[in-house]
């Protein structure tokens, strides 16, 4: 078994742009969009990582370049350890990034997940289409500038849409009446605040 | 005149008819309220006759958003939303979630804790188990199964509601310990239930393993080979069944799972059947974990001591003392603050490995937390399986599959 230290000079050696990124547990590499399939690759098959446990990404929202980063965890079930590996996609409004279906059959739900809420394309997907959310939804949910109560949307049946003229609505008081937003004061977070506008900072108008 | 029982030859053959004389291919939906898709699962399925030729599961109608609400609330506000992922078992939730922040937070718990912990996820784990193991009676025409196995659970509800309050919704953890001490006398009820439940366990087993209509649904039904196992990223019993014995308990421990003995029961064929069996075993051998915490059950702190800008205080000392007043109203208002970094871990919860990947950028509420739900990835590799079945093995399939959508959808 190599430890995490032959790990990261295999893969650099391999990949010399594949750097290491901070973690606080498994080993982790930075790697591009075009490279990140084939550092993928040499992990399944030369390091014995065999199954992907997770794929995901993370939105460091709009104003930041680059604004998506996918990770993808893969575990060995020979040596029982992770790694993590991390790409950011190039383009922030057409965020793209390379299929591992090939590679991991179980790929083909976590990229339409990863899809579904951050509008990640993945090129050579089989069939990507929304998963969770119902197709034809204009959103993407898990974008930091998606808020937390959600925002109207057409139901799902054109139809029934039509007739009823009923919608999607979003949640009342944000979703919930104590939820706690980074940065902000706590009053903010009551649901005087959220329902009526006002609070110690801001007059009630009536 | 031999009779050709090998359906996926008969799918091959019927989509190698040219079209224009081919039969016409049905369409059926079933779900997402159907008994056998325990809760809300839909498959659209297309049919030669009965035999499945496609079939395209459609998810999300448990859809929450609860990566977004963890976005927006502190690590101790999200542990009830936890519960609601495998609702079946959310006391395995709970730990997972718990030990996931600890490892951001780099917090040690004592061992009476772990001890604790490990004590609820497997009777969790019993209880997950003897849920799906009476719905899968049910799904292929089972009843007596069913009834055993609830009256069975029913006790141990009883226990869960006594510790945590709680029959369901437990939300027993907390970010470097737990909600509160064991009630006394709790312990050896807990061992009492053992003593009884093992003769119990057997006898429904009993009611299955040699049951020849039992036989006839699952055996060779619904085999998942080790090389789809692994590529579809299934795990617990699932993944066991085919032959992969991986178990997080035994090759990552945590919570101390390593002092405890207990065997990974794997299966040959990848068939419903041996994932029925491996769910057997795994209750005999949860219940063996049980009996040696309840023997040697550590005594000291339920809370790690170095946690205080985590753990709320003692009540009795925030309502007398003014520091711990203070203390408690920052970790409510504010949060427990977190380093900055990224984690991942997954614990081997009832269904298969819950991971919980969350990155911080320092603060009381993670900047981004993924949730990897097992039900997720088992049912990935519905639209391989499924093809080739008839429509009743199907029920049979997904009986033995033991998902919860509360967790698939999240």
């Amino acid at each position: 078994m190599t430890t995490d230290v032959d790990l990261t000079t295999a893969v650099s050696q391999h990949f010399p742009s594949a750097l290491p990124r901070a973690s606080l547990d498994c080993p982790a590499f930075n790697s591009s969009a075009a490279e990140v399939a084939a550092v993928l690759k040499y992990l399944r098959d030369a390091q014995g990582f065999d199954f992907l446990t997770d794929l995901t990404a993370i939105d460091w929202t709009a104003e930041k370049s680059p604004r998506f980063t996918v990770i993808w965890h893969l575990y060995s079930s020979e040596q029982h350890r992770y790694v993590r590996v991390a790409a950011d996609c190039t383009s922030a409004t057409e965020p793209v990034m390379p299929s591992v279906t090939g590679l991991w059959a179980g790929a083909d739900w976590h990229e339409r997940e990863c899809y579904d809420m951050f509008g990640i394309i993945f090129t050579g997907h089989p069939d990507l289409r929304r998963i969770l959310m119902w197709d034809g939804y204009p959103y993407f949910p898990l974008r930091k500038e998606f808020p937390l109560a959600g925002l109207p949307a057409a139901l799902p049946d054109a139809e029934i849409s039509a007739e009823t003229g009923a919608g999607v609505i979003a949640a009342p008081m944000a979703g919930g009446p104590f939820v706690a937003t980074p940065g902000q004061p706590m009053s903010a977070a009551e649901p005087r605040a959220k329902d009526e506008a006002w609070n110690e900072h801001s007059e009630k108008t009536v | 005149m031999a009779t050709d029982f090998s359906y996926p030859d008969a799918a091959a053959k019927a989509a190698a008819v040219p079209k224009e004389f081919g039969p016409e291919k049905m369409s059926l939906s079933m779900g997402p309220s159907h008994p056998s898709t325990h809760g809300v699962l839909r498959i659209q399925f297309e049919l030669d006759g009965e035999i499945v030729t496609k079939a395209d599961p459609v998810i999300g109608y448990l859809h929450r958003g609860d990566e977004k609400i963890a976005e927006n609330m502190t690590y101790n506000q999200f542990v009830p939303y936890t519960d609601r992922l495998d609702y079946i078992a959310p006391l395995a939730n709970n730990m997972a979630y718990a030990i996931a922040v600890e490892r951001l937070a780099k917090l040690e718990v004592p061992a009476r804790c772990q001890a604790i912990r490990v004590l609820t996820a497997e009777m969790a784990r019993v209880s997950s188990h003897l849920m799906g193991l009476g719905a899968f009676g049910i799904d292929v025409g089972a009843w007596t199964v069913f009834m055993y196995c609830f009256e069975e659970r029913e006790k141990l509800y009883k226990l869960f509601e006594e510790l945590t309050g709680a029959r369901f919704t437990t939300s027993y953890s907390r970010i470097g310990g737990l909600a509160r001490d064991v009630p006394e006398g709790w312990i050896q009820r807990v061992d009492a239930f053992t003593d009884q439940f093992l003769p119990i366990l057997d006898e429904v087993l009993s009611l299955l393993s040699r049951n020849k209509i039992f036989l006839d649904r699952t055996v060779g039904v619904g085999v998942i080979g080790r090389a789809d196992a692994i590529a579809y990223g299934l795990s617990g019993p699932n993944l066991r069944g085919s032959g992969v014995a991986n178990d997080l308990r035994k090759d990552r421990p945590y919570s101390g799972y390593e002092q405890y003995e207990f065997d990974v029961p794997v299966g040959a064929q990848g068939d419903c059947y041996d994932r029925y069996l491996c769910r057997g075993e795994e209750m005999k051998q949860s219940i063996r974990i049980i009996r040696q915490i309840v023997k040697n059950f550590p005594r000291g702190d339920w809370y790690a001591p170095d946690a205080r800008k985590i753990f709320a205080p003692p009540k009795e000392k925030i309502l007398t003392s003014m520091e711990e007043l203070i203390n408690n109203f920052m970790i409510v208002t504010e949060g427990p603050q977190m380093p900055v970094g990224e984690v991942y871990f997954e614990a081997e919860n009832p269904k298969g490995a819950l991971g919980f990947y969350i990155v911080s950028k320092g603060g009381g509420v993670p900047y981004r937390m993924k949730i990897r739900s097992p039900s997720f990835c088992n049912l990935s590799i519905l639209p391989k399986l499924c093809v080739g079945n008839l429509v009743s093995d199907v029920v049979a399939i997904l009986g033995s599959l033991d998902f919860v959508m509360g967790e698939c959808d999240r």
